[in-house]
């Protein structure tokens, strides 16, 4: 591979080109969602993410106070006080009475609004209205000014996902669904591969083949007879149809077949002197599968167990189909997916939530990267 | 709460256990039925015989059951309901058939997964196969490999909220949150609603499921393009090829099965995509697709499982060539064992 292409010094800046506009197409999104989640509401609506790390900048309207709070000083009535009341202090660039010129004076200028009445308007919001004649009436004078904040970061977000948007609860669910459904397959998989591998009987090769096939069996097919199942184990025992024992079971029978088409061709390809010697010692079976197999198929075990979870926790067709919608059998993808109806535009609660759902199989995938790539790699270059 | 994650634990203790205590026992009984120690040759013979005749069901017997209830039975059941009415009460013929074929929704659910199959194993494929031969020239490719890699661990829910922000629209004029929306303002264009574009609106979605698993083509087009011999590439060097004559005559080639691999595998995730429709459209705006459609037939008006089940068996009928050739592949390779 190395010999490939040319070797000029702009063919190989090319390449690196090339590939950072690649990994930048393939982190950005990504980036996008988890900047997001820990900007405060306000800003993620003024400005794109992008822009997050430099001040956000937005036109406001706000209301001075009403006559009622006027002072006399120097012969003069004036009003002070501050824009922003208590609130966060922006800073303010320019401002102005009309709305066509919102932005006429630039801050700490005294403006003349005819009449002998003039305003003041500080960066920091502080502003002084003087007049010769009182003024009246309830309703203060309209401003308009271009403020910016400073960008602003918050771990709020995540507080109210995981504690009052019921994501949290989700995340148990996720995992109660997960673990189950992962370690359940491993066993039963791993005895059918060692028969299907190293133990002659008839019907061997038909075995292998419905399993190979079963391997490519959409989902689709098996919900509708699972779900009249589901239903009439239900109401003849009188439980709910809808548990989580009926999803661990579930996801383990559509696990199965890449379990055993995985574990069968890594197993089969144990040293064959090592399965004859045991047997020569007088080992059963069962001796040989528990002693040598078992810890020989680590990794492919590994592998297996990595899959499946992921699987699991990113699955939402399966979870739709065999799990409740209440707080106590909503799993993440599936909260996710309600959250994307009720909170629509609210992309704090959803970029938070999003990321949320992501961080485990991220953590996952990182911490486990090679195994993950073995198993896929025996799983779909050698069978086909 | 609690009780929840003390039933999950339960079930793993009681689950792991029950197996060990199902292969170990009956493995035992075995043993006690048809001893081969201890008694006479002959009898001996015999009962090693009989032990080699049933051990192996027992091995494979638990997952036997269990694909038989999950999956074998359920195929069956699903042909059918295709051919009874909503309750599955009465026979109906062909009559969920013919509907499909009439209705509009299934006919533009039809030509929306032609597009899908058509559009996204060809883009991963291409996309994975120019990324794979880029970074295995660059000191930093395998960073770059795991970074492009990363999103076959992100859930199509998750990812479809990652995109919907990217497709975000605000008015003309306004300040666009969504990055697509905010680059074509920049130069000067119009934003769009890019999920409710007719027509288009399908290839925005498909991205989404492009960004997911060209990571996925890129890695195992990159193990077998390793396995290519460095003298096939020497020689074509010497001889003056260039480097895309080296890439489409030489590498190309010599990958060919893996590529077909990589493709099948991709062609029958197409096949069952939902997620990503449902939570971006759910079918609105003429996106709609069929594993989404016989989900929605699965609970609509209270559920009509003969439609549903017709339009699963469609999507079965499509995956059928697949499945025939993957077995074909693997009885040709593993032959006798």
């Amino acid at each position: 591979m190395a010999v490939a292409t040319g070797n000029s010094f702009a063919s190989r800046f090319g390449v690196h080109i090339a590939v950072l506009v690649f990994v930048a197409i393939w982190t950005i999104p990504t980036l996008g969602i988890l900047v997001s989640s820990l900007r405060v509401k306000d800003q993620i609506i003024a400005s794109g993410w992008w822009n997050s790390f430099s001040s956000s900048t937005q036109t406001e309207a706000g209301r001075l106070p009403a006559a009622s709070t006027q002072v006399e000083k120097d012969g003069k009535f004036v009003l002070q006080g501050n824009i922003f009341g208590d609130g966060a202090a922006r800073n303010i660039s320019a401002f102005g009475v009309k709305s066509a010129a919102p932005t006429q004076y630039p801050a700490g200028s005294v403006a003349d609004l005819g009449d002998g009445v003039t305003l003041q308007l500080n960066a920091d919001g502080s502003f002084v209205m003087a007049s010769p004649k009182a003024f009246e009436g309830d309703r203060g004078q309209r401003v308009y000014y271009a403020s910016s904040a400073p960008p602003k970061f918050t771990t709020d977000n995540y507080k109210t996902v995981l504690f009052s948007e019921g994501i949290g609860r989700s995340f148990m669910n996720s995992l109660t669904v997960t673990i189950p459904a992962t370690v359940i397959p491993i066993l039963i998989a791993a005895f059918a591969a060692y028969a299907l591998a190293w133990m002659r009987f008839p019907g061997r090769a038909l075995l292998i083949a419905v399993i190979i096939g079963l391997l490519v069996v959409p989902l689709q097919m098996s919900l509708i007879p699972l779900l009249k199942l589901y239903n009439g184990v239900g109401s003849f025992f009188g439980v709910p149809s809808k548990t989580y024992l009926g999803i661990w079971l579930a996801h383990t029978g559509f696990g199965l077949p890449f379990a055993i088409y995985l574990l069968r061709s890594y197993i089969a390809g144990l040293p064959r002197e090592i399965m004859e010697s045991a047997r020569i010692d007088g080992a059963s079976d069962f001796e040989i599968f528990v002693k040598i197999v078992l810890p020989l198929s680590f990794p492919v075990l590994a592998s297996f167990a990595i899959f499946q979870f992921l699987w699991v926790w990113n699955d939402l067709l399966v979870a739709m189909v065999f799990l409740g919608t209440e707080a106590d059998q909503i799993v993440l993808t599936a909260k996710l997916n309600a959250l994307l109806g009720s909170r629509g535009g609210d992309w704090e609660i959803l970029t938070t939530s999003a990321f949320v759902t992501i961080i485990v199989p991220l953590i996952v995938f990182f911490s486990l990267q090679r195994y993950f790539v073995r198993g896929l790699l025996a799983g779909s270059v050698k069978g086909g | 709460m609690a009780s929840q994650i003390f039933s999950a634990i339960f079930v793993i203790i009681v689950g792991v256990g029950g197996c060990v205590a199902y292969f170990w026992g009956a493995n035992k009984l075995v043993d006690l039925i048809f001893p081969s120690r201890g008694v006479a040759g002959a009898a001996a013979i015999d009962n090693l015989r009989r032990q080699g005749l049933i051990r192996p069901w027992l091995f494979v017997g638990p997952a036997m059951i269990i694909l038989t209830i999950y999956l074998i039975y359920p195929v069956v059941e699903t042909l059918r309901l295709s051919f009874l009415d909503r309750g599955g009460a009465n026979f109906v013929g062909l009559a969920n058939y013919e509907w499909a074929f009439g209705d509009r929704e299934f006919r533009n659910s039809i030509l929306n997964n032609i597009i899908w199959l058509a559009v996204v194993p060809a883009a991963c494929t291409f996309l994975g196969l120019i990324i794979a031969v880029l970074t295995d020239k660059i000191w930093w490719g395998t960073i770059a490999k795991s970074l492009i890699f990363l999103p076959l661990a992100i859930s199509f829910v998750g990812a479809s909220v990652i995109w919907k922000f990217i497709y975000e629209y605000r008015g003309e004029g306004q300040t666009q949150i969504g990055i697509l929306n905010a680059i074509i303002q920049h130069f000067g264009g119009q934003p769009q609603v890019w999920i409710s574009l007719p027509f288009w609106n399908n290839f925005f979605l498909m991205i989404i499921l492009i960004w997911i698993q060209t990571g996925f083509a890129m890695v195992i087009l990159s193990s077998a393009l390793r396995g290519i011999p460095e003298e096939t590439l020497e020689a074509a060097v010497i001889d003056g090829a260039n480097p895309f004559q080296i890439f489409w005559k030489i590498m190309v080639p010599q990958i060919w099965g893996t590529i077909a691999v990589v493709w099948t595998t991709i062609t029958i995730l197409v096949l069952k995509v939902f997620d990503i429709v449902l939570t971006m459209t759910n079918g609105q705006w003429n996106s709609q697709v069929l594993a989404n459609l016989m989900f929605d037939w699965m609970f609509r008006g209270g559920g009509d499982f003969g439609r549903g089940a017709t339009i699963a068996i469609i999507i079965m009928i499509a995956v059928i060539p697949i499945m025939v050739w993957n077995i074909r592949q693997a009885n040709k390779e593993t032959g006798g064992h």
